[in-house]
């Protein structure tokens, strides 16, 4: 089939970006998305041009780095979907296909599609993680954790921090993110020893990186390709009160 | 001014803001009640009785304080949030998508600036009046209050006020439909089996308050009981 694409092309993080429109011929539905622009790469060079660049690692959907806004869309609108397992076949002949970069200030871009999502690093750094003394690793089942317990960390932890809700959130509100990472501590044990100074730490961290703030319209949750819900948010939230009130209890 | 302010983080000015919007709804139940004493009685006796409890009862000048503090913390935490908002996105995107989620909370800030417009008028008009004895008293037996009905209908017999008034009513009722619901969700509270009843509230709220201020001009407009 033939297409059309809109690309946004940025040499540098200093440089003024703008859109270019490009004709490509012979793409098969069988092509994947990021395989369709391989191509369109190739044809560019052959020309003598400076290849598209986009980022992607894993093609599979488990990395979290191919994250496109195509069409108005974060990862192109389809269900649970990544980028790089978007297919050809939702597209027909004669298509425009508008391809933008994630759009916040939190991740400038570095260069055409590439954006710097280092500031979800930051936040991890500040309190996504658990202080525990490294060795040989402990038996799988040496603390017991229930099953509903264990399922609904997984279901948090399954967040790729590919940056989609940011993008896909009218706000650029990182929250779905960050409430990701905090709720898939929040039900273990292991979790639970630095949960007050968890929450707290990254949602200072988060706020001083330029993320915007949550209005609760749900469309983070509607185009996160691996399905973290909006329930993570409300989690956070509850962690965050808690942690206000709870931590000035005075202990003896 | 920003250091106070924007030193709070995200999730307390989103707390702060949901316990105000979640007051200010209490109280626009209490003044709903009033005014729709003025449907009842077209001899304005219960409405004027309502609105003197209201203006004179030690309590409720009492609450005022909270109710102005509520006002003005929901709209300063509501514009600063939205500022910051617009400033998390300084390049926007040439082609943007529609997302099957809650519509009314993408333009809470529109609705928002309105209704406040609509308070602005709507406390010239009222409570100031109230509050500085400009309302002409009348008598009913041997007690006499200030006619505030008569201010009212008076008011509601003009139609383009009534347009304003319900056009307002309207994008508050938009404005609810997000908010009531909205407010649970920033303060946490979320539950598999109480969260979609809350949502369904949600919408019950806002069509109770929104249609039954815009009843009231309606009604007064094109009855003519009063
Ligand atoms: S390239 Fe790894 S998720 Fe798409």
């Amino acid at each position: 089939m033939n297409i059309t694409l809109e690309i946004w092309r940025q040499k540098n993080a200093r440089s003024k970006g703008k859109f270019v429109t490009y004709k490509l011929d012979g793409v098969s539905e069988e092509m994947s998305f990021l395989e369709m622009l391989d191509y369109f790469n190739k044809t560019i060079v052959e020309k003598g041009g400076e290849p598209v660049a986009f980022e992607y690692d894993c093609r599979e959907g488990i990395c979290g780095c191919c994250g496109l806004h195509i069409n108005g869309y974060a990862h192109g609108g389809a269900h649970e979907t990544t980028t790089c397992e978007l297919r050809m076949t939702k597209f027909k002949d004669g298509d425009k296909i508008t391809i933008e970069p994630w759009r916040s200030r939190a991740f400038p871009v570095i260069k055409d599609l590439i954006v710097d999502r280092s500031a979800f690093d930051k936040i991890l750094r500040a309190g996504g993680f658990i202080t525990a003394n490294a060795g040989a690793a402990p038996d799988a089942n040496a603390i017991p954790i229930r099953k509903v317990d264990a399922d609904e960390a997984f279901d948090s932890a399954v967040c790729v921090g590919c940056g989609a809700c940011v993008a896909a959130c009218k706000n650029s509100s990182a929250m779905l993110f960050v409430s990701a990472k905090i709720s898939q501590f929040a039900f273990l044990p292991q979790g639970r020893v630095e949960a007050v100074q968890r929450v707290q730490k990254m949602v200072a961290r988060m706020d001083e990186l330029g993320f915007g703030n949550c209005t609760n319209t749900g469309a983070c949750e509607a185009r996160c390709p691996k399905g973290i819900k909006l329930t993570n948010i409300a989690r956070m939230n509850r962690e965050f009160i808690g942690a206000k009130l709870g931590s000035q209890i005075v202990r003896h | 001014m920003s250091n106070i302010t924007l030193r709070y983080s995200s999730l307390t000015k989103k707390i702060v803001m949901a316990l105000a919007g979640l007051f200010l709804i209490t109280f626009l139940f209490v003044h709903l009640t009033v005014n729709l004493m003025l449907l009842f009685d077209p001899t304005r006796e219960m409405f004027n009785a309502g609105a003197h409890f209201m203006v004179t009862n030690p309590v409720i000048q009492f609450m005022q304080i909270f109710l102005f503090g509520g006002i003005l913390i929901h709209i300063i935490f509501g514009l600063i949030l939205q500022i910051q908002n617009w400033m998390a996105r300084p390049v926007g995107y040439k082609v943007t998508g529609w997302s099957h989620t809650s519509p009314f909370s993408k333009f809470m800030i529109h609705t928002g600036i309105i209704i406040l417009i609509f308070l602005t008028v709507h406390i010239i008009n009222f409570f100031l009046k109230a509050k500085t004895g400009q309302v002409n008293p009348i008598q009913y037996g041997d007690v006499e209050y200030e006619d505030m009905g008569l201010l009212v209908v008076d008011l509601f017999k003009n139609g383009g006020y009534v347009i304003f008034y319900v056009i307002a009513m309207l994008l508050l009722a938009f404005h609810l439909h997000h908010a009531f619901q909205s407010a649970f969700q920033s303060l946490g509270l979320n539950h598999s089996k109480y969260t979609p009843f809350i949502k369904g509230l949600s919408a019950v709220v806002s069509i109770v308050l929104g249609l039954g201020f815009m009843l009231i001009p309606l009604v007064v407009f094109f009855s003519d009981k009063f």
